[in-house]
């Protein structure tokens, strides 16, 4: 029994079935993103001036991610077009560039960017102790330039049992630039190179703390967002780089010496959804890396 | 039931096709090579102080919250510019049938929907 | 059961070339990806999770008649299925309590009516009036109800982990359901709210893996002819259904995903600053709000709710227009309604949130949106109803259900009205009153729909009828104690009783004035005695169902309910690829009322004759593909 317009589409819709499917995957695909997005909206209108972070992100390998994934949308039409143009060794080439750039994606974003997030270290000062720590968080100097004051104190934590250990009184932090020297007119603003912790070493009395975490999903509602966008973003990368190694296996090429167009849609329907994952860290990189 | 195998048009249809889709292929390189730059434009744009630059370029003063709301809209443009061109030319859809414009204007409209009357209710509290 | 068995004529697959290999039985059976086989598995599934749901009510209603008194019989055995926190000495702990009412809620709506309603149905039942062999993606539809069946299980198993199941309502609310369930006593993982949340997303899966499926079949699959104001009634309901699951069940999912940050990562997504939990503040990062989870929750929340009713209005309608033997009045409304219904359903949610302290220019609007979704229901009940006047109604049970569900739903509907307005609802939400509105038309609404459709389609299904008179046994004791159980629910609502007290009212003051003769107290007796009167009603039904499919009386021929539709053109039951002829629609569905032939009806597949064309009704020359 066959189900006809799997290859060829049907005449009133002008659609093959796989065709319909994948839009209707990806609408709901963006009622999924949507609504992480309209937390992230929420949240970020909820916290309090100072309360959302800038800067915490490594912008230039985020922006090179971006390139490789703009790369990879360019990569896999091409080979959707290799396959409509029934060349199968540029087909092959350019999948493999394909599943190159995503692993690569991955492999950057959880071999680097967040081992490098785990590791860095963030208190939050209570309200009525931001005085006694002017020091570090230049309040007066932001009050007058009219910019939100600073709330956090960040750097590299030295004494990491200071996290469970409830006898010890305070955390040793080797400060980052922004709180080593918070009145220099340079640190108001987020920079482009990512400047590494100072030798500065600051002792915040646990007393004095609202919260304090190592850069982790429960950080902050900053971080919650990012992990939680980036980590299910993550995960369709994966799977587009698994359907797309499948697309290389025999299974693909017996279909495509047998019947090639229904390959080349699979492609493209493999394709369409690589895109969506493309458009969707457009979006990401701007709202978490730059914002 | 009694369907034709479904399987791909002939040679030499397929020829005339790959020829049109030879043209696209250049077009796609473009498109890729637009993305990039605009990916870079993205970047510097986000460090550009809108409030300082406004003040010098109008002579009004604008604050610095503004200045921040002023990024945040720019840089939301540029993204959206940047994922139409992702929809319309790698995703094809400049040139998709009716259909899926319907079903892509109506998931626009609910999650629009979605985003917009969050924030209303958000915006809109009972006022003590 | 018989359902895919081939019938003796299956030599016209060896006339198409293609291979015809006998499939085992674990193939045919079990990983079956012919729609019918999975259609059925989601009935008999969804059946068994409406029983199941059912029976937790019945619990329940032991304690809300005689709150802390032990449940004679089975209490002790309950209490030690159920672990030591459930029943000890067969008397109800208020933690158990909260688990019956969250997951009495979570599992009829969807393990129970979303598969049965939607997905059985609609499995089956859609490929077939449309003429077509079968889903688009087969392989994907067992997927689908392969992950309804894991999140379905994951649903039953948290019942029995250490703490119970889910306590925080069906609805979940934070911060309460992200701190419930969790510390010394509690798994970190295996613990009833988050086993709730995990398989909730499995659920989920499966409604958009089915949805998508449905979407497709219905454009793409459609028969020669059959265009799309030529459709039945049910497949607009269907397709309708399927966007509303579609569009709005991922926010949800995304909602999910969060509050499992925060139980597992510890996240503050929902989590404000600043909160205590006995005595200790928590350890948190707060910055997070509680409402966001009731936005994105409701955002499914209210599409959900046309979810549960559409498919339902469906059925009546297929069934009403063959047993009135007339045409169903307003076919261009009706449609025009239902895709108007699932539209508005997006912009309405926040009118569950009324007591959220939203200002007035957000409540006006929600306000607005909700009192004009009420026209498109009215639209479609009063079709209905004027499609009955003049008809020559036949009183089998499909009928009776189908008319019964009139207004039931009737009731439902409107006394949702008063709860669209914020203001009234200052007064009636979480009562008893919201309660019965919206069981009013889930239980005798919804689900009297899908006891039509089941008597309706048994026959196509397996090729024998349901006993007509254990049919009517079944139906009147159910509409009798539906009614008993649930009006006097909305004047206990009135009188301010609350929901999910878990001692029925019995401590609390407005639940001792009086209505209609009882304090609001003790109208939670004949409650619940009429719940568990229409328990045993049940039991016919199941004793008939399952009877028949092997010693039913016999169809004595494809079509026995004289039906106009593209389904009754199958062999009952339809065999692998469905029709032996691929069908052509020359016709709308409701052709009833035109004497033609010795019959009172003409099927959408029969020709148009010459001495047709010159009357305007069925002038129209099918539009082949």
């Amino acid at each position: 029994m066959e189900i006809p317009y799997t290859v060829s589409a049907r005449r009133d819709t002008g659609l093959w079935n796989a065709k319909v499917g994948i839009w209707l995957f990806l609408a709901s695909e963006v009622m999924l993103f949507g609504g992480l997005f309209s937390a992230y909206i929420f949240l970020r209108l909820d916290a309090a001036s100072g309360e959302w972070p800038h800067g915490l992100l490594n912008v230039p390998v985020g922006t090179m991610n971006t390139a490789i994934l703009i790369a990879s949308s360019v990569t896999v039409v091409l080979a959707w077009a290799a396959l409509k143009m029934r060349d199968l060794t540029r087909y092959k080439i350019y999948m493999m560039l394909t599943i190159l750039c995503g692993v690569i994606f991955l492999v950057v974003k959880l071999s680097y960017e967040w081992p490098q997030k785990f590791d860095h270290f963030g208190a939050f000062i209570k309200e009525d102790a931001l005085g006694k720590y002017e020091q570090y968080l230049g309040n007066k100097h932001l009050l007058e330039k009219g910019l939100p004051p600073r709330k956090e104190i960040t750097g590299h934590l030295h004494n990491h049992e200071a996290l469970t250990d409830p006898n010890i009184k305070d955390y040793e932090i080797a400060l980052d630039p922004v709180n080593a020297d918070p009145t220099n007119p340079a640190m108001d603003r987020p920079h482009f190179w990512p400047i590494p912790a100072t030798d500065k070493i600051a002792t915040i009395e646990k007393e004095d703390v609202q919260y304090a975490n190592m850069f982790l999903p429960k950080h902050s509602a900053y971080f919650a967002s990012y992990f939680t966008i980036t980590g299910l973003h993550g995960a369709h990368v994966l799977g587009g780089v698994l359907v797309f190694c499948y697309m290389m296996l025999p299974a693909s090429f017996r279909l495509y010496r047998h019947n090639p167009e229904h390959l080349a849609n699979r492609v493209e329907v493999a394709g369409l959804f690589w895109h969506f994952v493309d458009l969707v860290w457009i979006f990401v990189f701007p709202l978490f890396y730059l914002l | 039931m009694n369907n034709p195998p479904d399987i791909s048009p002939v040679d030499h249809e397929t020829e005339e096709y790959a020829h049109e889709v030879r043209r696209h292929v250049r077009g796609y390189l473009m498109v890729g090579g637009t993305l990039l730059l605009f990916t870079l434009i993205t970047v510097g744009l986000s460090y550009v102080d809108f409030g300082v630059l406004f003040s010098h370029l109008f002579h009004v003063n604008m604050s610095e919250a503004s200045g921040r709301k002023a990024n945040v809209t720019v840089a939301l443009l540029v993204a959206t510019f940047k994922a139409g061109l992702v929809a319309a030319i790698f995703m094809h859809l400049s040139a998709e049938k009716r259909l899926i414009y319907r079903v892509l204007v109506f998931t626009g409209f609910f999650v629009l929907g979605l985003f917009w009357l969050t924030f209303l209710a958000w915006y809109d509290p009972v006022h003590r | 059961m018989d359902a895919t068995t081939h019938p003796p004529e299956t030599h016209h697959h060896d006339e198409h070339g293609h291979e015809h290999h006998e499939l085992g039985f674990w193939r045919k059976y079990v990983f079956s990806t012919d729609h019918k086989v999975i259609g059925i598995w989601y009935g008999i599934s969804g059946l068994i999770f409406l029983l199941f749901g059912f029976s937790l009510m019945m619990i329940m209603r032991w304690q809300l008649a005689y709150p802390g008194t032990a449940l004679p019989v089975i209490g002790n055995a309950l209490g030690h299925l159920f672990g030591p926190g459930s029943m000890p000495d067969g008397k109800m702990t208020p933690e158990f309590y909260n688990s019956l009412g969250a997951m009495h809620g979570t599992i009829m709506i969807f393990a129970g009516i979303v598969p049965l309603a939607f997905a059985a149905f609609g499995n089956f039942v859609v490929p077939l009036q449309i003429g077509a062999p079968d889903m688009t993606f087969p392989k994907v539809n067992a997927a689908s109800y392969w992950a309804f069946f894991v999140g379905g299980v994951i649903m039953l198993v948290s019942f029995f982990v250490p703490g119970g199941a889910a306590k925080g309502g069906w609805t979940s609310y934070t911060p309460l359901s992200v701190i419930a369930d969790s510390g010394p006593n509690f798994n970190p993982f295996f613990n009833g709210q988050t086993l709730w949340l995990t398989g909730f997303i499995f659920l989920i899966t499966s409604s958009l893996l089915g949805a998508i499926n449905f979407i497709t079949t219905i454009i793409q699959l459609r028969a020669p002819g059959l265009t799309w104001m030529r459709l039945p009634f049910f497949v607009w309901a269907q397709f309708v259904t399927a966007f509303l699951l579609v569009l709005a069940f991922p926010p949800l999912e995304a909602a999910i995903i969060m509050q499992l940050m925060d139980r597992t990562a510890s996240t503050s997504f929902f989590m404000p600053a600043g909160m205590v939990v006995n005595g200790a503040p928590m350890h948190i990062s707060g910055g997070g709000s509680p409402l966001l989870w009731q936005h994105l929750f409701w955002f499914l929340g209210h599409p959900e709710v046309y979810v549960l009713i559409l498919p339902a209005m469906g059925i009546v309608a297929e069934v009403i227009a063959n047993n009135s033997r007339k045409p169903l009045w307003g076919y261009k409304s009706l449609v025009f309604a239902a895709l108007v219904l699932g539209f508005l359903s997006f912009v309405v949610w926040a009118h569950h949130m009324w007591l959220t302290g939203m200002g007035s220019a957000v409540s006006a609007f929600f306000q607005t949106t909700t009192l004009i979704i009420s026209i498109p229901s009215v639209i479609i009940l009063s079709a209905f109803f004027i499609s009955l006047w003049g008809g020559s109604i036949r009183f089998n049970t499909p009928m009776l259900f189908a008319t019964a569900f009139l207004p039931m739903f009737g009731i439902g509907g409107l006394t949702g009205i008063p709860l669209a307005f914020n203001s009234a609802d200052l007064y009636l939400h979480d009562t008893y009153y919201v309660i019965a509105h919206f069981h009013y038309i889930v239980a005798p609404g919804t689900i009297f729909g899908l006891f039509a459709g089941i008597y309706y389609w048994f026959p196509k299904a397996t090729g024998r009828m349901m006993n007509e008179f254990w049919g009517k046994v079944h139906f009147w004791p159910s509409l009798i104690c539906m009614n008993v159980i649930f009006l006097p629910m909305f004047l206990q609502g009135m009188l301010g009783m609350h929901r999910r007290w878990y001692d029925g009212g019995q401590g609390w003051g407005v639940a001792a004035d009086h209505v209609w003769g009882l304090t609001g107290f003790q109208w939670n007796t004949p409650i619940s005695i009429a719940a568990w009167i229409m328990g045993l009603a049940q039991i016919p039904f199941i004793i008939n169902f399952f009877y028949s499919i092997w010693k039913g009386k016999k169809v004595e021929n494809d079509n026995p309910w004289d039906a106009t539709t593209l389904e009754w053109t199958a062999p009952s039951p339809p065999g692998h690829g469905n029709f032996l002829k691929p069908p052509i629609a020359y016709r709308g569905p409701y052709e009833y009322s035109l004497p033609r032939r010795g019959k009172d009806y003409t099927m959408q597949n029969e020709p148009i004759e010459a001495s047709e064309l010159a009357t305007a009704h069925s002038a129209r020359v099918p539009v082949l593909h």
